[in-house]
């Protein structure tokens, strides 16, 4: 007996969409289907930070910035990204790319600094490395 | 089953992942392969080995050697002299002495000096995508002898061994599940909270990806104890690897007959179930977690009543951590009175930590309550990194609390750190030496709790962002002296009526850092400088907008 919460179907559907979110349209739909009303559904994607109502970038950049990161520099890590990319948290690139997000602690603080891209993660970063990372993530996705 | 001379445990948890360690097992096995060893020599993924710093590493067994950090380059050497011509590559092993490595049973010495590892026993040994290596290694015993036990002798052997709550607010897991044993509905539930929210803590992630079955034992278990027939694991949507290998864990117990219908030919059945979170730290706090369990916005619930009573759906629910249910098995197979001989009175059994911050090594640890953390920093930590002086620790993660040295030698259990107005809290230590500025420390955690306040109430609410900006202000050199006073009387305002733990402990370190570093404030903000030259004192007088009202 295995029952879909909200959240679970609000993930499955945004995982299908490509620019990795929760449409209006999308969410009036799960509305009729789950029978929740469209307030409740609306309330809960904009509750929880993975999911957005908001179109974002075929891959989610989430940096984290607390404690164990701050203290090994994620401060000039999340300063490279936003360099880089030419966007602020929350903002997604002109080519449709990325969208960078700070996160709250991944629980990947022994290697810290850390960032995940979509489900991958990334420890240890150091300041020289950003640009080929992203570069990888980009060329991964084309094949 | 095939015997092989030679086994070889890669760790494959997701910081080696990280390093590059498939690639490594594949050159590996291929290597094997064109020497003709095959046959003899089996290479099996585990969990972590032991602190996390070292790289890819890998442990030969008979022998019980350890190399690390393993790069790719170095695996035909290690075929070539190691496992076909029989001689150890020196330059590449990790010594068991110098505490670089915590796994394996053969360092009795160094384990009995400072680690037990009771929960982890089996992590870095066995292959956690196997079923049959975890019930090679009297796997789902505990589960059997439960079984033959009547539920209230099973609750009474966890209320006899004293097991607290490893979640952060150390409340005894026997009367937990007596309670809900009690309670007279048909329906109840069964959670296990692996959210791990609290930044500077991964312990959980240990087990699960290391030896996910202990905890589902501890779970199915616990559902025999109090009458459950249905558990939920809610698991932070991040962990990937750990949901993949729980999610394996329980489709292969499922097809031993150890979860789902009448379980081992009794007439107990059983399910658990994998919920992913969403990215929220409050889901971590019980009640918000239930909620969001129900599809809903994770905001905390109104206590009394509490999930023993009324919980999921308003069923009777037990909520316990991950690694209070991964004691369950050891209590029930050697019993309430074993369990009691680890530990201090008052305090029994072991503790998960994962260490952090300016020391030489990083990684979880297991040691039994009771030891020092001045051992466990100093020792087991081997010290503040590059030799520099300790400034403080962090420890529970930024809700719990501030230590500085001179309380270094306190004992960790709940009773002796309660006399410094700290606990395990969320079993994270990350240490600070004496080039961090206190202000900056202070600035990030009220950062930190800023964003993840749900918002349902005002003081926690309004209260985080004034913090916030306070503290921000005097760390831009902006800050008047009366700021400390004000902060301090907000504290007391959100400790005594915020209306849940985040906005209850949101202000513990900040305070606590006020009153231990008064020095350090002051200086930053009558000298508007950082002594440690870490904050930038671009504070402009315009930016002012009065916060101090608040
Ligand atoms: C803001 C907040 C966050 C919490 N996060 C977690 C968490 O990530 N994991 C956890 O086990 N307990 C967490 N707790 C504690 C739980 O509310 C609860 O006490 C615990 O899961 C009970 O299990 P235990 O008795 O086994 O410790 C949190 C509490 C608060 C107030
Ligand atoms: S204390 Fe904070 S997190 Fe808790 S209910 Fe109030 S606003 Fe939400
Ligand atoms: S603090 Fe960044 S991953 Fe934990
Ligand atoms: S504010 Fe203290 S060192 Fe910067």
């Amino acid at each position: 007996m295995k029952q879909k919460s909200l959240i679970d179907v609000l993930h499955d559907t945004q995982e299908e969409e490509e620019k990795n979110y929760l449409s209006r349209n999308k969410m009036i739909e799960i509305a009729k289907t789950t029978k929740i009303s469209e307030t409740k559904v609306y309330g809960v994607s904009t509750f929880y930070t993975m999911f957005s109502v908001y179109p974002r970038g075929k891959h989610i950049i989430r940096v984290c910035r607390n404690l164990s990161c701050h203290l090994s520099d994620a401060e000039k890590i999340a300063e490279k990204l936003k360099e880089i990319l030419n966007v602020d948290f929350g903002e997604t690139t002109e080519d449709g790319e990325f969208t960078l997000e700070e996160s709250s602690c991944l629980g990947m603080c022994s290697v810290s600094p850390a960032m995940t891209i979509d489900d991958e993660p990334f420890g240890n970063l150091v300041v020289e490395n950003i640009s080929e990372i992203l570069l990888k993530v980009k060329e991964g996705s084309k094949k | 089953m095939k015997i092989y001379r030679t086994h070889i445990l890669i760790a494959e948890d997701s910081k080696s992942i990280l390093e590059g360690a498939n690639e490594i097992k594949k050159v590996l096995v291929d290597e094997i392969h064109k020497k003709g060893l095959q046959n003899e020599i089996s290479v099996i993924p585990t969990g972590s080995l032991g602190f996390e710093d070292i790289g890819v590493a890998m442990a030969v067994y008979p022998e019980g050697i350890v190399y690390a950090p393993v790069k790719v380059e170095d695996v035909p050497e290690i075929v070539e002299e190691h496992l076909l011509k029989g001689r150890i590559v020196k330059r590449l092993v990790k010594s068991w002495e110098k505490g670089e490595v915590t796994v394996g049973v053969t360092r009795p010495e160094y384990i009995k000096g400072s680690q037990y590892r009771a929960i982890l026993r089996n992590v870095g040994l066995i292959n956690p995508e196997s079923i049959e290596e975890y019930i090679a290694k009297e796997g789902y015993v505990a589960l059997e002898k439960a079984l033959s036990m009547k539920p209230e002798e099973v609750v009474n052997q966890i209320k006899m061994s004293e097991l607290k709550g490893r979640g952060g607010a150390g409340f005894p897991t026997g009367l937990k599940w007596e309670f809900t044993a009690k309670a007279k509905d048909p329906e109840k539930y069964i959670i296990c909270n692996a959210d791990e929210g609290e930044p500077g803590t991964f312990k959980d992630r240990e087990i699960m990806e290391g030896d996910p079955h202990t905890l589902l034992e501890g779970m199915i278990i616990a559902g025999y104890a109090v009458g459950s027939g249905k558990a939920y694991i809610y698991i932070r949507g991040e962990y990937t690897l750990s949901i993949d290998r729980l999610e394996k864990a329980i489709s292969d117990a499922k097809n031993y007959g150890l979860l789902g219908k009448n379980i081992l030919g009794t007439d107990f059945s059983f399910d658990i179930e994998i919920k992913k979170g969403a990215g929220a730290y409050i889901c971590g706090e019980e009640t918000a977690l239930l909620d969001s369990i129900e599809g809903k916005r994770g905001e905390p619930r109104k206590k009394p009543p509490y999930p023993p009573t009324s919980g999921l759906w308003n069923k009777p629910t037990v909520i316990n951590n991950v690694e209070t249910l991964a004691n369950i098995p050891l209590i029930i197979i050697k019993g309430a009175e074993w369990y009691k001989s680890i530990g201090v009175p008052g305090t029994y059994g072991t503790k998960l930590f994962s260490l952090m911050g300016d020391i030489n090594w990083k990684g979880v640890i297991e040691i039994p309550f009771g030891i020092s953390l001045s051992k466990i920093v100093m020792d087991i930590a081997g010290g503040v990194a590059g030799n520099r002086k300790l400034k403080a620790v962090v420890l529970g993660g930024v809700s719990g609390s501030l230590i500085v040295p001179d309380e270094i030698d306190t004992p960790v259990d709940f009773n002796s750190l309660a006399h410094i107005e700290a606990g395990p809290g969320s079993g994270s230590i990350v240490v600070l030496d004496d080039t961090r500025c206190i202000v900056d420390v202070a600035k990030n955690i009220a950062y930190f709790f800023r964003h993840e306040s749900c918002g349902k109430c005002t003081p926690c609410r309004v209260g985080t962002e004034a913090m916030y900006k306070i503290v921000d202000k005097i760390c831009r050199g902006g800050g008047v002296e009366k700021d400390l006073d004000i902060l301090e009387k907000l504290s007391k305002d959100m400790q005594l009526t915020s209306f849940c733990g985040l906005g209850q402990a949101a202000p513990n370190i900040i305070v606590q850092s006020i009153k231990k570093f008064r020095e350090e404030w002051l200086t930053h903000i009558r000298e508007k400088k950082c002594p440690m030259n870490i904050c930038k004192m671009d504070w402009e007088e315009e930016q002012y907008e009065d916060v101090s009202e608040h």
